[in-house]
Formats: C-alpha cells, sequence, structure tokens
C-alpha cells in the first residue's frame, strides 16, 4: 500500500509546476497546460483520498466531474485563443491589451 | 509437523505480499519520476512543440498513479478524455496560431533564476513549501474521518468492483450534480461553437 502523503506530495509537486507555468509562459496555449497540470494534481488528491470512501465513492466520482468540466473550459478556451489569434495575430497574453478588439 | 508446514505456508505467504508490495513501490516511483519529469520538461522547455508533446508522457503517468490509487475508472477516463480529447484540441490550436512561435525558440532567457523568472520561482517554491509544510505536520493516521473509515470498512481495496459502484452512485447519490455537469457541459459547447463561427459581414 502506499502512504496518502505520497500522493499529495506528488499532487504538491506537479500543482506548483503548473502554477510556475502559469505564471512564467508568454503563450496562451501553455499557459493552459499550466491550468491543466494544476487540475491533473487536484484529481490526484481527489482520487488519492477517495481510497477511505468505499461505499459513496465520492472522491471518484468529483474526479471524473473535473475532468468533464477541465475539458468543456478547455474547448471554450480554445475557441476564444482561436478568436484572439484571428483578430490580433498573436495569443501573447502580454501583448492583448484591449478587450474589444 | 502440520503445524510447521502451515507456519511455512504461511511465512512463505508473508514473503510473496511483500515482493509483491516491493515491485508495487518500484513501479508506483517510476511513474511518479515520469510524471513530475515530463512535467518539469512542460514547464521549463523552451522549444513549445516539444512541450506539447512531453504533456502527453505526463498525462499517461499521472493515469498510472490514479491506478495506484485504486481509481482505474478515472485512469481510463483520463487517457480517453485528456489523451484523445483535450490534447489533441490543444495541439490543433497550437499548430494553427503560433506559427512565429515555431519558426524561432522564444527569446525568453533560459536559467531558473534570470530576472524574468525569479518571481515565479519564488512564488511557486513558496506554495509547494507551504503545501509539505501541512502535509508533514498532519498526522494522516489518526485524522477522525479516516479512523473512522478504518473502523467501519470502508476502506477501498484492490479487489473491489469500482466501476460498478461508480455507475450505481452516478444514478442514484450523484444525480443531481450530474444533470446540472450534463447542462453546464451543453452551455458550454453551443457557447463554444457561437464564439467560434464566422462573424457577419454586416457588423
Amino acid at each position: 500500500m502506499i502512504p496518502l502523503q505520497h500522493f499529495l506530495l506528488i499532487g504538491a509537486v506537479l500543482f506548483s509546476l503548473g502554477l510556475f507555468a502559469v505564471i512564467t509562459r508568454k503563450n496562451a496555449i501553455q499557459i493552459l497546460m499550466g491550468i491543466e497540470l494544476m487540475i491533473n494534481a487536484s484529481i490526484l488528491n481527489m482520487v488519492a483520498f477517495g481510497k477511505y470512501d468505499k461505499i459513496d465513492n465520492t472522491g471518484q466520482i468529483f474526479g471524473l466531474f473535473i475532468i468533464i468540466l477541465a475539458a468543456a473550459s478547455v474547448a471554450v478556451a480554445l475557441v476564444i485563443i482561436m478568436n484572439l489569434y484571428k483578430r490580433t495575430q498573436t495569443i501573447d497574453p502580454n501583448q492583448t491589451k484591449s478587450l474589444r478588439g | 509437523m502440520p503445524g510447521m508446514r502451515a507456519g511455512k505456508t504461511v511465512r512463505k505467504r508473508l514473503k510473496f505480499r511483500k515482493e509483491k508490495d516491493v515491485v508495487e513501490q518500484i513501479i508506483f516511483y517510476i511513474l511518479t519520476a515520469i510524471a513530475i519529469g515530463s512535467a518539469a520538461y512542460v514547464v521549463l522547455s523552451q522549444q513549445l512543440i516539444r512541450s506539447v508533446f512531453m504533456f502527453f508522457v505526463t498525462l499517461f503517468a499521472v493515469a498510472g498513479l490514479y491506478v495506484f490509487a485504486l481509481a482505474d475508472f478515472v485512469a481510463l477516463t483520463q487517457i480517453v478524455i485528456y489523451v484523445g480529447g483535450v490534447l489533441v484540441l490543444l495541439l490543433f490550436a497550437f499548430l494553427l496560431s503560433s506559427k512565429d512561435a515555431l519558426d524561432t525558440i522564444s527569446e525568453i532567457p533560459s536559467g531558473l533564476l534570470s530576472a524574468n523568472r525569479l518571481p515565479a520561482v519564488l512564488i511557486s517554491l513558496a506554495f509547494f513549501g507551504l503545501l509539505t509544510y501541512t502535509f508533514f505536520n498532519i498526522d494522516f493516521q489518526n485524522l477522525n474521518w479516516i479512523t473512522s473509515a478504518q473502523a467501519s470498512g470502508n476502506v477501498k481495496s484492490v479487489t473491489d468492483d469500482t466501476i460498478r459502484n461508480i455507475g450505481v452512485n452516478l444514478m442514484s447519490r450523484y444525480l443531481l450534480p450530474l444533470e446540472m455537469i450534463s447542462i453546464l457541459l451543453m452551455m458550454a459547447l453551443i457557447g463554444a461553437t457561437q464564439i467560434a463561427r464566422k462573424e457577419p459581414k454586416a457588423l
């Protein structure tokens, strides 16, 4: 049996790496990838804690819900990024200053 | 004599279980190393397209970690939805949009301690330190809900039928969240197609 703490530590490492990507990257898609990394870390925590909930299975079910919501958010975010590229020819979030395009 | 033989078999079985545990731990830590290493490559690499492809490896390794947390269905869903759907979509948008980023290696100065990256390093290290400090201060074996779950036999074991449990729970206990999420997913996809469609020229 792998102890719970190891799962949590791996989740913490992945979350910090995702945070680093969100702060440093200059490409909207890579920022999105950092967010995905953070989401994966949180699902790992959910699932690891779900080991102690056999009857209700809350951890795994909400892990599934998180995956579905992440898919929806990625679809919307990519559409927004493509629209941004069509208008401004860049997807660097530092260079997109106006909201109305 | 029979008692001795029984003792021997018990010892053998114990040894076998211990070997199985060792193999389990070895595989787990290899997967951990792959996940963290490839995630670090995703985050730190200067070549953008390589980092996108390395994200595949990260997602597969994290799916393997879900299996070790006894969540095989979540691991399969991760592979089907993330690797099959989300990441291909990401790659698609990436190839369509950032042509100049693909041609030239971006001129972010490398090195973790450059002025560009130092604040980010500090923030994420501080966050990681906070999380680990919390983890090592909590005694997980003596938490209330964990001890009560262990006392009432509410802990998953490897042989449990989790998929059936997930199906029954989704249709009974978590029906309202499921419906809300399905409606939200539909709204998000309709909104996405609405945003993506070509604007009429008259405006």
